[in-house]
């Protein structure tokens, strides 16, 4: 399959983008807000109130926004009338496309919420002085409940945006079992990268205590050990498994198994029409095997040896987080390519493909 | 709607005979020619009479040879990268011949191409099967078109939506046209009639009793999309070279033979 970089764009920025959202609606949902506290809010002060969250957390949540939008207005260049995405939303019944569109939908719907209620509550924090006593507007439960349905609604995105690929039984290469793991993997994977360095910037940590903060690394750095192994490891056997030889021939395809060595001598068509365009592609296949090291090594090795690294030496943090990230989104950007590119279509057993 | 339609009665389609298909392609161009000016088209092509011309169509003709080449020969790998047709040094089998296969929408009963659809552009018709793009509603993210393993759907670059056959929707109801003519563009073009076009839903029409009778299969059922169209197989070919041989051996019974062509035996057994 012809790998469209509107595509790749799209399913890694945005993946990256609803992994970070995943790990922040998570953190509010069992962490946050640590602050404020349980029963009665009234008499609280000031203070109290704003240490609610580190800032490395309210970094993530704004570049997940930045991340899902850029990569969802990815998505609309790819289409033929982009201006009729509207009527992808009505579907819902039988279309993973039509499925993944409401999901980002309705998961917009906490992600502004936060926003708003972050808004409400600095507006009341201004109106007071520091020391005042008061009853907050905050409620932890508020957050917990929007950071839940955050991190439901951005893994439910990434499940269907999995199922677009993996329902389609003509792509052998898409249509397996691991499909869909990888690509909950490999968006929570991005996101943990990228939490990692928001994690490593001067004012993450400014609002909370150190030993919370040296908590948090030891938590990021097992977490990308984890999802570079738990990736790693996916990537492998799938590899294996799309590498098996097809049985299936162009004998096959237009029901004529019965005849010898059946070969297509000539064409339909002269020059390249839409589907040689778009089934046809096979640069990948001449380099594939480097490409996947690469992958391999860039999108995943490196990142869990240093984040080994910064956990035993934590001086080494803020550069391996660097290193990390961007070696780590290339090798996903690879990972998604190949995904594409290696993708054998069964219409091109019609133009005569050895396999399909 | 892209949820799919109760199972339909009617099932119109079409049945191609592989047999007498000539590969001549007069199907793909009457359906180009009909439906550019139909109520699907039209069909504009990027850069028509240059280098590179490139567009839709909604039916494609390949051409096959069977029998030709084996393995053995060294001949495929030789050539595996290169030229489709290798020039073999030996002489061409008696087992070889050409399929001439077109290809186009099957109509299938449960169509992926439709309910992968996510605006609902793509559709079953409920009264006769027919599967159809509505172009006002296609955004053009051609889910479809890899959804379909047949290769039935084509993009429009120039109009930014999907297009496909439409089983000359808008000829087969056509009133306007005398009833010999409501049938396909593609059925009517056909010189050697390897094109049939009826309800394959009812057993007893001309098509199925075709079918029934030619053995027509459908094509890669394992996908489990169910077509409704039909293919023909190629009737078994005379092996020639055995009829040669027993030409050959043929015993002439002489004692049947008038005493003069028994003569005439003799002198040319010499």
């Amino acid at each position: 399959m012809r790998p469209s970089f509107s595509i790749i764009f799209f399913t890694v920025l945005s993946g990256a983008g609803y992994g970070l959202w995943m790990l922040v609606g998570l953190t509010f949902a069992l962490q946050w807000p640590n602050c404020v506290p349980d029963g009665n809010l009234s008499g609280v002060d000031r203070e109290t109130v704003l240490c609610i969250v580190p800032d490395a957390i309210t970094y993530a949540f704004g570049a997940g926004w930045l991340l899902v939008v850029s990569g969802l207005v990815a998505s609309v260049g790819h289409l033929g009338k982009p201006l009729r995405a509207w009527r992808a939303f009505s579907q819902w019944r039988s279309s993973w496309l039509s499925r993944e569109g409401i999901s980002a939908l309705l998961t917009f719907l906490p992600a502004v919420a936060m926003v708003l209620y972050a808004m409400l509550v600095s507006l009341q924090l201004s109106q007071v002085d520091v020391g005042d006593s008061f009853t907050p507007w905050i409620d932890r439960r508020v957050i917990r409940l929007l950071g839940a349905v955050l991190a439901f609604g951005s893994l439910a995105t990434v499940y269907c945006t999995a199922n677009i690929y993996a329902s389609l039984k003509p792509i052998s290469g898409w249509n397996n079992r691991f499909v869909m793991p990888i690509y909950l993997v490999l968006a929570i994977h991005g996101g943990l990268l990228l939490l990692w360095l928001l994690n490593t910037l001067p004012s993450a940590w400014v609002t909370m205590g150190e030993p919370l903060e040296a908590r948090w690394n030891l938590v990021i750095g097992l977490g990308v050990l984890l999802f570079s192994v738990l990736g790693a490891a996916l990537k492998l056997i799938y590899w294996k498994q799309i590498d098996r030889k097809q049985t299936t021939t162009t004998a096959d395809a237009i029901g004529l198994a019965s005849l010898d060595n059946v070969r297509s001598f000539e064409q339909p068509h002269t020059e390249e029409n839409y589907l040689t365009h778009e089934m046809g592609f096979r640069i990948a296949r001449k380099h594939s095997r480097k490409l996947r090291m690469i992958c391999l090594s860039a999108g995943f090795a490196v990142p869990a040896i240093l984040a080994t690294l910064s956990l035993v030496i934590p001086g080494l943090g803020v550069a391996a987080a660097w290193v990390s990230v961007f070696s780590g989104m290339l090798g996903i950007f690879i990972e998604r390519w190949l995904f594409f590119a290696e993708a054998k279509h069964a219409v091109m057993l019609y133009y005569g493909a050895r396999d399909a | 709607m892209t949820s799919l339609p109760p199972p339909t009665a009617r099932k119109l389609g079409l049945v191609i005979d592989l047999d007498t298909c000539v590969g001549c392609h007069a199907c793909a161009v009457a359906c180009k020619e009909w439906n550019d000016g139909g109520s699907f088209g039209p069909l504009p092509d990027a850069d028509p009479y240059g280098a590179e011309p490139n567009g839709v169509w909604f039916n494609r003709v390949h051409s096959y040879e069977a029998g030709v080449g084996s393995g053995e020969w060294g001949v495929e790998k030789a050539n595996a990268s290169c030229s489709p047709t290798p020039l073999s040094p030996l002489p061409t089998p008696a087992s070889a011949q050409s399929i001439h296969f077109p290809r186009s929408c099957l109509h299938c009963e449960t169509p992926a191409c439709v309910t992968v659809c996510p605006t609902g552009a793509s559709y079953k018709r409920a009264e006769d099967g027919i599967v159809l793009v509505d172009e006002d509603k296609c955004i053009g993210c051609q889910l479809c078109a890899w959804a379909c393993p047949y290769g039935a759907r084509e993009f429009s670059a120039k109009r930014g939506v999907m297009q496909k056959c439409t089983l000359c929707v808008d000829r087969i109801y056509n009133e306007t046209l005398d009833e010999a003519d409501r049938q396909p563009a593609c059925v009517m073009a056909c010189p050697t009639r390897a094109r049939h076009f009826g309800d394959l839903g009812d057993a007893e029409s001309d098509v199925s009793k075709l079918v029934a009778e030619r053995g027509g299969y459908a094509l890669m059922p394992e996908f489990g999309y169910k077509p409704v169209n039909r293919y023909l197989p190629p009737r078994p070919r005379k092996d020639a070279s055995a009829a040669k041989k027993a030409a050959i051996a043929e015993p002439i019974d002489t004692t049947q033979m008038s005493p003069l062509l028994r003569w005439v035996d003799r002198v040319l057994s010499r």
